[in-house]
């Protein structure tokens, strides 16, 4: 068993240090989480963070191909290095209101949770660290990943993987919320939508019942009795559903947003395939069109629990006194995992109210999220986790 | 003075004294020329209920440009009473936090934001102070930098306003600019009647400014609604056009006023500009202007927009002999 004394030691005290810097970190998380940034439009916010990482004095600095903002924080070393990955856009619109309200203990804004919270974290780290003396061995490779929610299938971290010249040992994926969080396994995952369209010839005469949402909502109901295994542990969630558009008129689109996870990549294909039966019944049964499309998918995987980059993360959360919550992802670390980079996702402090225009962060407890955060860089760093 | 030489000169200051806060983006250089220069600045945030914008406005202000860029040595928010938690929430961000009453307390109490922008001088430590309104809801560093900047580069400049909305180039077009609706309806005509060279200040009304302490030392302050007003005809009064200089700062999101509260508002600024048109004998010294003033943006570029505008009058129709022989009179 590695001994974590000398690291525990570097811990203590930590969380209060990092008090210090409680404005030079709001800051950077008021103006980036005011930056509208919906998937495929990030590159305001990637070009924030990338002046952040100019200012802080890191060359190397740029946007790749595809946007990603890219810093690198030069080890002494150098040999390899550690992945910070902030996802860097969001589930609002442009249109969404993202002003930013600042209490004595909250934040409260669209998005301020997922993920403005996390490209602060990555825009302030290179300050705090030069601040407190902290110069690591690795190089420290800042990412703020673009098209990574929804439709845009971490295509951004993807497209980095397979083009950066870095040697990657590991990779930290940095969300705001929830402190406490581990994530280290991906689960399988299947993500789409399924469209009803009532055709431009539909018989009106079938009064009452040409509605797509009425055929959207037999798809539903079917979907519903799909029997689901117990083990694995499988889910369908039906996240979102859009449809018509006033009260008096007959639905002609609806969609839902779907998303089925299991433990086992067979169930999730196996589910897929019955999903798309369902919607080639309904659309038989009723002329209307109802079209399945899948535009994103992940495969189970993952360190194991004794992995020791997991055994480093736990007993440093430990030694700051936060209780560990194991949660498999479908994010940025599915990616880094078929990649076969140990990689784990954290959160940085408490909130709610996600995915709402007023999604609210407390402030006190990010500096226990940063101290966690600073302290398995440290551990990967300083040789804990090999 | 003739129309022409008021516009060439009013134009002139224009093109000279009219910035876009982009300018001034090098904060790094805007610090060495501060410090350059020895000179101390201090931002004033008045409040009255303002708890949902102050802690963004202070957080912002100190990390940029105390912390990472040291152009402001102090931030104070000087408050009128609040029932909310303004400034607690102002406090627990570091800023300096008075309640005005608390300031000079020998002097008879009054309330209003004047009030507190008067007690700034005498509390704060600056060479410059720096007002900015605390119900901005887009606050950026820009609100403070882009108005000092002028003072710390130009000496003769003294007074450097605010003002908002970009003027953007689309193919050529021009476009009306200006203020807000007590600007254009109520002020505007008023300066270009008595103080057509005033009507440079594309926003005359705007809360954000800052001024060198030896001006503000020597102008009175209205408390009220008056103040912005009576700053620019004192300000012209004594030091003239030149030591103006206005700063456009692009977008400011605010809560817009109802047109009542707009009225009062129009019936403070109209008090306080008659006292001072009285006192400096405007009325009856100035010749009957008939130009009205107003802006356009062409090309990103500002220039006057001239309209004659003459009030002629018909006699009572008593006096018309027509009229008289018509209905026998």
């Amino acid at each position: 068993m590695t001994d974590f004394k000398p690291l525990e030691k570097k811990l203590t005290g930590l969380e209060n240090k990092l008090k210090k810097y409680r404005e030079l970190l709001l800051a950077n998380l008021v103006m980036v989480g005011e930056i509208p940034a919906p998937t495929f439009n990030e590159d305001k916010r990637v070009q924030f963070i990338l002046n952040r990482f100019d200012e802080a004095g890191l060359t190397d600095s740029s946007i790749d191909d595809h946007g990603n903002g890219i810093g690198v924080l030069s080890g002494k070393e150098g040999k390899d290095s550690i992945l910070l990955n902030a996802h860097a856009d969001t589930i609002f619109s442009q249109k969404t209101d993202h002003t930013m309200q600042v209490s004595s203990d909250s934040i409260t804004g669209a998005g301020v949770a997922d993920n403005s919270l996390g490209l602060a974290v990555l825009a302030t780290l290179p300050y705090i660290l030069e601040d407190l003396d902290i110069e690591l061995k690795k190089d420290l490779v800042l990412f703020a990943g673009v098209k990574s929610l929804g439709r845009g299938n971490l295509e951004g971290i993807r497209f980095f993987l397979e083009n950066n010249p870095f040697k990657i040992s590991d990779a930290i994926c940095i969300e705001g919320i929830q402190l406490g969080r581990l994530s280290y396994s991906s689960i399988g995952m299947l993500r789409g939508e399924i469209t009803c369209t009532v055709p431009e010839s539909y018989d009106w005469s079938r009064f009452g019942d040409a509605s797509a949402i009425l055929t959207l909502n037999e798809v539903i109901n079917k979907i519903n009795d799909i029997r689901l295994p117990k083990r694995p542990r499988t889910s369908i969630v039906m996240g979102s559903i859009v449809g018509g558009t006033s009260f008096n008129t007959i639905a002609r689109d609806a969609t839902l947003g779907f998303e089925v996870r299991s433990e086992s990549q067979e169930v999730v294909e196996d589910t897929g395939s019955t999903i798309g039966d369902i919607v080639h019944e309904v659309s038989s049964k009723t002329g209307d069109q109802v079209e399945l499309d899948i535009f994103a998918r992940r495969s189970p995987g993952g360190i194991p629990y004794a992995h020791p980059l997991n055994e480093c993360a736990r007993s440093v959360m430990e030694s700051l006194d936060i209780e560990p919550r194991l949660a498999p992802s479908t994010s940025e670390l599915s990616a880094l995992i078929d990649e076969d980079i140990p990689a784990l996702t954290l959160g940085i402090t408490v909130g709610e109210r996600t995915f709402k225009t007023n999604e609210t962060i407390q402030i006190d407890p990010i500096f226990k999220g940063l101290a966690q955060l600073i302290g398995i860089i440290l551990a990967v760093d300083g040789g804990y986790c090999e | 003075m003739t129309e022409d030489i008021v516009s060439n000169k009013l134009q002139k200051w224009i093109d000279k004294n009219t910035y876009h806060h982009s300018e001034f983006w090098d904060l790094k250089k805007l610090v060495e020329a501060k410090e350059k220069k020895n000179l101390k600045i201090s931002l004033c945030l008045p409040t009255l209920n303002e708890e949902k914008t102050i802690g963004k406005e202070i957080i912002i202000f100190k990390s940029e440009l105390v912390e990472r860029y040291p152009l402001i040595d102090e931030i104070a928010v000087i408050d009128s009473g609040s029932d909310d938690n303004t400034l607690e929430v102002a406090k627990n961000y570091g800023a300096d936090t008075y309640l005005a009453s608390d300031i000079l307390p020998n002097l008879e109490q009054k309330k209003g934001k004047g009030e507190n922008l008067w007690k700034a001088i005498y509390q704060l430590e600056g060479d410059i102070i720096v007002y900015v309104d605390a119900d901005i809801s887009n606050i950026h560093p820009r609100f403070v930098y882009g108005l000092v900047a002028p003072l710390i580069h130009r000496d003769k400049v003294h007074y450097v306003k605010a003002f908002y909305d970009r003027p953007l180039a689309f193919s050529g077009n021009v476009r009306a600019s200006g203020g807000g609706r007590v600007t254009e309806i109520l002020v505007r005509p008023l300066f270009s009647l008595f103080f057509p060279e005033l009507t440079g200040i594309i926003q005359p009304l705007s809360g954000e400014y800052a001024v060198r302490r030896d001006v503000l030392e020597q102008i009175a302050f209205p408390i009220g609604y008056g103040v912005e007003t009576s700053h620019l005809i004192d300000v012209y009064h004594k030091y003239g056009l030149e030591a103006f200089a206005q700063t456009d700062l692009d977008k400011r999101v605010h809560e817009n006023k109802p047109t009542q509260a707009l009225g009062k508002m129009a019936f403070g600024i109209l008090q306080t500009f008659i006292k001072r048109a009285k006192a400096l004998g405007v009325f009856e010294k100035a010749e009957h202007e008939t130009i009205l003033r107003q802006f356009q943006v062409k090309e990103n570029h500002y220039e006057q927009n001239l309209m004659e505008i003459i009030e002629e009058e018909r006699p009572p129709m008593i006096e018309i002999e027509e009229y008289r022989k018509k209905f026998k009179k």
